[in-house]
């Protein structure tokens, strides 16, 4: 009995820990609806796009290789460079406000005041330009992420717990990592909200566009920064996810973890991404721990949904999703 | 009644397959999408071999190959559809390699005349030519391979694994799920325990829960049946406990450079079965230098040449190539039909001598294709992982499957898939 209290205890932090990532990646939708009304279908994308360019740049990969010796009969691949860490995740984080830029100038900018259905369309689209242009780009070989990452299970913790309670819990030492890059995001984004110029006029286009437009803020600008945001926030998760399977085209799968979430936590709200994570993650895998002897695991699929539906009965808006009231 | 005569010709001559000035192989590719880090590597090695054919000896028989590539993305909703769009242009053979676009190809092809070459993946069953006389499987299928993995086993352990606790790790999906009833019947026979660790697609990239399960039950053994990225995090989290790799054994789709790589030097020491050889050794890469990569007639960039994945492609165009030959000698002509190129695959005998002769030496087992059998021999090596080299080192010779359950698993499965589908046996 206490072992398996032991247990539960054991796959719940760990659950919290994998809902902290979901949470990073939930957290780009997130913005870019609370700033523009609009859901990002292109995000899990974008991470993988974001992934992608880190580790083509760090590796000193020629962009579009194939399309060039194809269409000039070279061999090039290589620039011959590895970039230091640092110096590849600035220039990735350049290289997505330019993409930021892009999807403003090519796309946002001709779909002012329309139906939020047909922004969102526009991101469907996005996401499968994206995808085959990061390909074109980067190509669709499996790149191992070579940053200097903690991985594998925390020793402190296992050694801890088994002094105290005769049963040494696994924590991977990289998603202790996630949870304190997903924290300093976190903190970073409220208080740019909150005390910045910038984070102000997010807010108020967030509100009314309109107004907000009428006052002589430039909804352009606002895009092209909020869309930057959600860039480098991409990256981030990228990362942390590329550290864990090396960064292949599967890793913007993860967007479909980060849908309930969203469910759960509200389109709008950050500290709602981040307690939706945690709800899905632990949710998800104490479900699992406790009705897999009898149904036989792969639960979590499929839990995390169930969930986030049960929730939406209940509170439609999410757990910190602003309740929209309208009058007739 | 002459009008009536010469439409009914004309409906004929198009529906009945005709042999075509070229030897039309499709490929049903995925070089984009999520699986797209897989499919690449092996679409280059098929390529690439059917470019040196023509390159070289000019075709096969003087015919030369046309290799049409269709995009499936791994989706077998889209491999249907490229099955459809591409067998009216002379199609002789569909591999798709993918074991869910395989279930949907065996009733076409067999109702059409097409045979199915699914290479070491697909329906297990269709081993039994009696039931499936359009499909094939060799050289070794999933049951094979928990068989060689379990003879493995028996080998490190002095052929006692009663009381041991082996888990497998599978893909929830049907390729996941083959080699359960062979591992339930291998239990029964040797004793030892098994449970299994079901893995969403949708879930690969988080698996936490399952290893944390795995810890806590600590099995002497892993095997693995996954594809894509389920395989490259599953490595990785089994090097996060501190699960002894030497124990984790993958099956041969587990065991590419991509599932390991990721996980760096944790990597080290993880097994997987292999159908043939890895590594550049074999004397065909180069005469593929030669006529095929400096000649700037690679399908990619040649830098997966060795990998596992690409040797697999290049493996099973040497396979068709020769089954091509077969058919070829069998009926006296150099141009075939789909229904020939059916007899070419059913008496494929392929020996040492012909795997040299085609630069592959000592490359895949020895075996040969029956009406009854066409499984191949069921045999495979073990390769592991030197994460130090960062290449695959085979550990073992050739293992040899426990036919004899295999065979009998086999023909159940197939019986019974027949009795659902109002299916005669031939005689064989």
């Amino acid at each position: 009995m206490v072992e398996q209290l032991l247990y539960a205890i054991e796959v719940s932090l760990n659950g919290l820990m994998t809902g902290i990532l979901y949470s990073l990646v939930a957290l780009g939708f997130v913005l870019i609806f609370k700033a523009s009304g609009v859901f990002n279908y292109a995000q899990g994308i974008m991470v993988l796009f974001a992934a992608l360019t880190l580790v083509g740049l760090q590796a000193g990969q020629v962009p579009f290789a194939h399309l060039i010796n194809a269409v000039f009969g070279t061999r090039i691949y290589s620039f011959g460079w590895n970039l230091p860490a640092i110096a590849a995740i600035a220039l990735s984080a350049m290289v997505m406000v330019v993409l930021a830029m892009a999807v403003e100038k090519f796309i946002l900018k001709f779909l002012v005041h329309q139906e939020p259905v047909i922004l969102f369309m526009a991101t469907i689209g996005l996401a499968y330009f994206l995808e085959g242009f990061g390909e074109l780009m980067w190509g669709g070989e499996i790149k191992p992420l070579d940053l200097p990452l903690p991985v594998g299970i925390s020793d402190t913790i296992e050694s801890a717990t088994f002094e105290r309670f005769g049963y040494g819990f696994f924590i991977d030492k990289l998603d202790i990592a996630a949870a304190c890059v997903a924290a300093v995001l976190v903190l970073s984004l409220v208080l740019f909200f909150q005390y910045s110029k910038i984070g102000r006029a997010l807010r108020a286009v967030a509100d009314d566009h309109q107004a907000a437009l009428s006052v002589g803020i430039s909804l352009r600008y606002i895009w092209v920064v909020i869309w930057s945001i959600a860039g480098i926030v991409g990256l981030a998760a990228g990362i942390m996810w590329g550290a864990k399977s090396g960064v292949q085209f599967s890793l913007s799968l993860i967007a479909l973890k980060a849908l309930p979430v969203l469910m759960l936590g509200g389109f709008t709200s950050i500290p709602g991404a981040i307690l939706g994570g945690i709800i899905i993650g632990v949710g998800e895998k104490l479900f699992d721990f406790f009705m897999n002897p009898i149904i036989g695991g792969a639960t979590e699929n499929w839990f995390a949904y169930m969930l986030a539906l049960i929730f939406l009965v209940f509170r439609p808006q999410g757990l910190f999703g602003e309740r929209i009231i309208e009058r007739v | 009644m002459k009008l009536n005569v010469t439409v009914a010709a004309l409906i004929c001559s198009l529906a009945a397959p005709v042999a075509h000035a070229d030897l039309v192989i499709p490929w049903l590719s995925y070089r984009t999408g999520p699986f797209s880090p897989s499919g690449i590597p092996a679409g280059d090695g098929f390529h690439d071999y059917f470019s040196l054919l023509n390159e070289r000896d000019g075709g096969i028989g003087g015919v030369p190959i046309n290799v049409i590539d269709c995009e499936t993305a791994y989706n077998t909703q889209k491999g249907v559809e490229c099955y459809e769009s591409t067998k009216g242009q002379g199609s002789l053979l569909y591999q798709p390699l993918s074991t869910g676009i395989t279930y949907q190809l065996i009733p076409k092809g067999t109702a059409e005349g097409i045979p199915i070459f699914s290479m070491g993946y697909g329906r297990t069953a269709a081993a039994d030519g009696r039931y499936f006389p359009w499909v094939f499987n060799f050289p070794a299928h999933y049951w094979d391979g928990a068989s060689i993995a379990i003879k493995h086993i028996l080998d490190l352990n002095g052929g006692d694994i009663a009381g041991k606790k082996i888990t497998l790790v599978h893909l929830n999906a049907a390729y996941g799920r083959e080699p359960i009833p062979t591992l339930q019947a291998l239990a029964e026979v040797h004793g030892f325990e098994v449970d299994f660790v079901p893995i969403d697609f949708a879930s690969s990239q988080e698996q936490k829960s399952q290893w944390l399960d795995i810890r806590r039950k600590k099995p002497d053994y892993i095997l693995m049946w996954g594809w894509g990225i389920m395989n490259a995090v599953a490595i990785q989290e089994a090097a996060n406990i501190r699960y002894p790799m030497e124990n984790f054994i993958g099956i041969w789709w587990s065991g590419s450079e991509n599932d390991v790589l990721p996980a760096g030097e944790r990597a080290h020491g993880y097994k997987a079965l292999a159908l043939h050889r890895p590594g550049k050794g074999a004397p065909i890469f180069d005469d593929l230098q030669e006529y095929v990569f400096d000649k700037g007639l690679a399908a990619g960039t040649g830098e997966h040449a060795g990998t596992v994945l690409y040797n697999r492609g290049a493996y099973g165009a040497m396979l068709t190539a020769e089954a091509i030959k077969t058919a070829q000698e069998i009926h006296g002509v150099a141009e075939i039909t789909p229904a020939m190129m059916r007899d070419g695959l059913e008496n494929l005998v392929m020996t040492e001598e012909k795997m040299a002769a085609n630069g592959f030496p000592n490359f895949g087992p020895s075996f040969a294709v029956s009406c009854e059998n066409h499984g191949g021999g069921g045999e495979a090596w073990i390769q592991q992982w030197d994460a130090h080299a960062t290449e695959w080192k085979l550990i073992t010779d050739l293992i040899q499957s426990d036919k004899e359950l295999i065979n009998r698993l086999v023909r159940e499965d197939a019986e019974k898939y027949a009795a659902e589908n109002n299916i005669e046996p031939r005689d064989c």
